[in-house]
């Protein structure tokens, strides 16, 4: 489990994130959602231990503060918004760094063929001998997303469950990557470790996440599950503009949208 | 985004593609070898050449022949020649070279940036200002020093020298833990300059011997090897040079980002530290035995980049050896070329690495983001 308890950080003078507490489980996808300039980023960031901050930080109950750098990435991976490259490296070489501390968890023998298999993963089969700076964003996106995953290949490793702390993984991302991107989160998550999101499309956080924390101003608004956090007052408060939360009847009755008619 | 166009799609880089698969391990290690061979050849070549006559391979017979102990086949002045003067020579030029080219790559490594060097950027004038005040003072004001440390005064000199060259760059050049390229280059020419203008002072101060001797030494030269220099600065420099593999994965982890490196597992700010160190250890020691020979950490690392990528674990012992025999082989040109005289080498290395360094330039424009 990874808790935070009256966190704050500070850039500069200013206080981004203010006393907020946070909590992700083992086996749940929680995503961090909110306006722009909310603090969501960087509250992810003091998770990762990246920005020095005020509180408490644990990973599976051990001070964040403690860790050793080679211990915490042993724990966690982290996917940020954006990676920029200084030199030509090959993707395969890209992916490759996310081998670097040994603790990927994979059998002895995998170990080699790892980066093809990650790659494969986030679609991206074949891609090995391209330059990172040649591809497109979202594909470059998707390379820093299998170096991440190579780095915690086993969501549980020694009985000890691993996080993925990815920060906005889908916002360069055409729908159908976004899928499976999300795919890829959820089932680390079902296989025993813990995945933190931050995400802008509620749609997609509704989909997949099984825990929201709604940040505003540096604080936190709400917390919990989907449907207690994504209703029309709470939304509109925080967004600050009109929202209305849409459900599927149950029971998969079919079901007509108006707005289909208002757009011809 | 600035850097898209440092491996953007020219004909260069394929150069280094890796064939389908992107790894490009083998063939950096094929090219570690083909390097050592070339170094070989290298040092056997300039061992042989030279504006006397002294036939290297008679005293090679006699090593090899254990002769040399025992009553020589080959007379006396050939072998001063080859042991005491061409044989130290080389050597100096193997320590020397490799330091300049694996410096530049660790730099690069740690400022992300091809670019970075550091003879651009002032640590080889602040090791420059460390020597040659041990040259000018040493016999007055610095004597206690000198008197202290005897001959190990000039290389410790000019290593401090570096360093605090290096670690006042790095200060101003980070800000919340970004490195600014553009601040870097206009710092390094800033401090370059201050440094220079201190070592301008030192040489108004200076008496005759002590001119000739510095203004040769500036000019940048391996023509003063001698079997002493090389027991005070080599043990300082393979000591530098022994700790860069351990910098390798760091260095490449830190082409993500320093963030990224550190979610990687790295200690960033010890390697910082460790690189920094090794940096000014290795270019103060070589610059205050050969004073300033400058662009081999720029041209060497930049190369080898293009035929086996840029995995520091392959290219900073590539750059030790392609460092090594490119100086070499323009110290040989320099002792040959208007022979019996000869060329400071650091006249070579400027003529060659100048343009150079223009031509990576104008291809990559926006890498400096000026």
């Amino acid at each position: 489990m990874i808790e935070a308890k009256e966190v704050s950080v500070f850039i500069g003078r200013r206080r981004i994130v203010a006393d907020v507490a946070f909590t992700a489980r083992p086996g749940e996808v929680t995503a961090i959602v909110g306006p722009n300039g909310s603090g969501k980023t960087t509250l992810l960031k003091a998770l990762s231990g990246e920005l020095p901050y005020e509180g408490r930080i644990a990973v599976n109950g051990r001070d964040l503060v403690a860790m050793k750098p080679a211990e915490a990435a042993s724990l966690r991976a982290v996917l940020p918004q954006a990676t920029s490259l200084a030199f030509p490296f090959t993707v395969r070489e890209i992916v490759r760094l996310g081998l670097l501390g040994g603790r990927s968890g994979a059998l002895a023998g995998e170990s080699k063929r790892l980066p093809e298999r990650a790659l494969a993963k986030v679609d991206l089969d074949g891609f090995a001998g391209r330059f990172y700076q040649e591809l497109s964003g979202g594909e470059q996106q998707r390379v820093q997303l299998a170096r991440v995953l190579c780095q915690v290949w086993a969501p549980v490793l020694e009985g000890v469950p691993r996080y993925l702390l990815l920060d906005e993984p889908v916002s360069s991302l055409d729908i159908r990557h976004q899928l499976t991107i999300m795919d890829i989160a959820r089932d680390f998550a079902r296989r025993g470790g813990g995945v933190v999101a931050v995400l802008h499309d509620l749609n997609l956080t509704a989909m997949y996440a099984d825990r929201i924390q709604v940040m505003r101003g540096g604080r936190q608004a709400a917390s919990g599950a989907p449907q207690e956090v994504l209703v029309d007052p709470l939304l509109e408060k925080v967004f600050g503009c009109r929202l209305r939360v849409g459900a599927v009847p149950p029971g998969g009755a079919p079901f007509v949208l108006p707005q289909s008619a208002a757009a011809s | 985004m600035a850097d898209q166009s440092i491996a953007g799609p020219s004909g260069m880089n394929r150069l280094a593609r890796g064939g389908e698969d992107g790894d490009r391990a083998a063939r950096a290690r094929l090219a570690i070898v083909l390097l050592a061979v070339m170094l070989g050849a290298a040092m056997l070549f300039s061992l042989t050449s030279g504006a006397s006559d002294a036939s290297a391979w008679a005293v090679l017979r006699d090593w090899v022949s254990g002769a040399a102990a025992n009553g020589s086949a080959t007379d006396m002045r050939t072998r001063v020649i080859i042991q005491d003067i061409r044989l130290p020579r080389v050597l100096m030029g193997v320590l020397v070279g490799a330091s300049l080219a694996v410096s530049g790559a660790v730099m690069q490594g740690l400022f992300r940036n091809p670019l970075a060097d550091p003879g651009l950027i002032g640590i080889s004038a602040g090791a420059s200002l460390g020597a040659v005040a041990v040259i000018v003072l040493g016999a007055t004001m610095l004597a206690p020093v000198v008197a202290l440390l005897g001959p190990m005064t000039l290389p410790l000199a000019a290593f401090v020298g570096g360093l605090v060259a290096t670690l006042i760059l790095y200060r101003i050049a980070t800000r919340q833990g970004r490195t600014s390229v553009a601040t870097m280059l206009l710092a390094g020419i800033a401090l370059a300059a201050l440094a220079m203008a201190l070592t301008g002072v030192l040489v108004y101060m200076a008496d005759d011997r002590q001119l000739r001797d510095l203004t040769f030494w500036q000019l940048g030269s391996l023509a003063g090897a001698t079997w002493q220099k090389i027991g005070t600065a080599g043990p300082v420099i393979v000591a530098a040079l022994a700790a860069t593999p351990f910098l390798a994965r760091g260095l490449n982890a830190l082409a993500l980002g320093e963030a990224t490196a550190g979610h990687l597992g790295i200690p960033v700010q010890r390697l910082k530290y460790v690189a920094i160190v090794s940096v000014s250890a290795a270019v103060g020691a070589a610059v205050a035995v050969s004073g300033g020979i400058g662009f081999v950490g720029i041209v060497v690392p930049h190369l080898l980049r293009l035929a086996i990528g840029p995995d520091n674990r392959y290219l900073l012992p590539a750059s030790a050896l392609l460092g090594a025999a490119m100086l070499l082989v323009a110290d040989a040109v320099c002792r040959t070329i208007v022979a019996p005289a000869e060329l400071p080498i650091g006249i070579i290395t400027a003529a060659v690495g100048g343009p150079f360094f223009l031509w990576i330039l104008l291809r990559k424009r926006s890498i400096v983001d000026l």
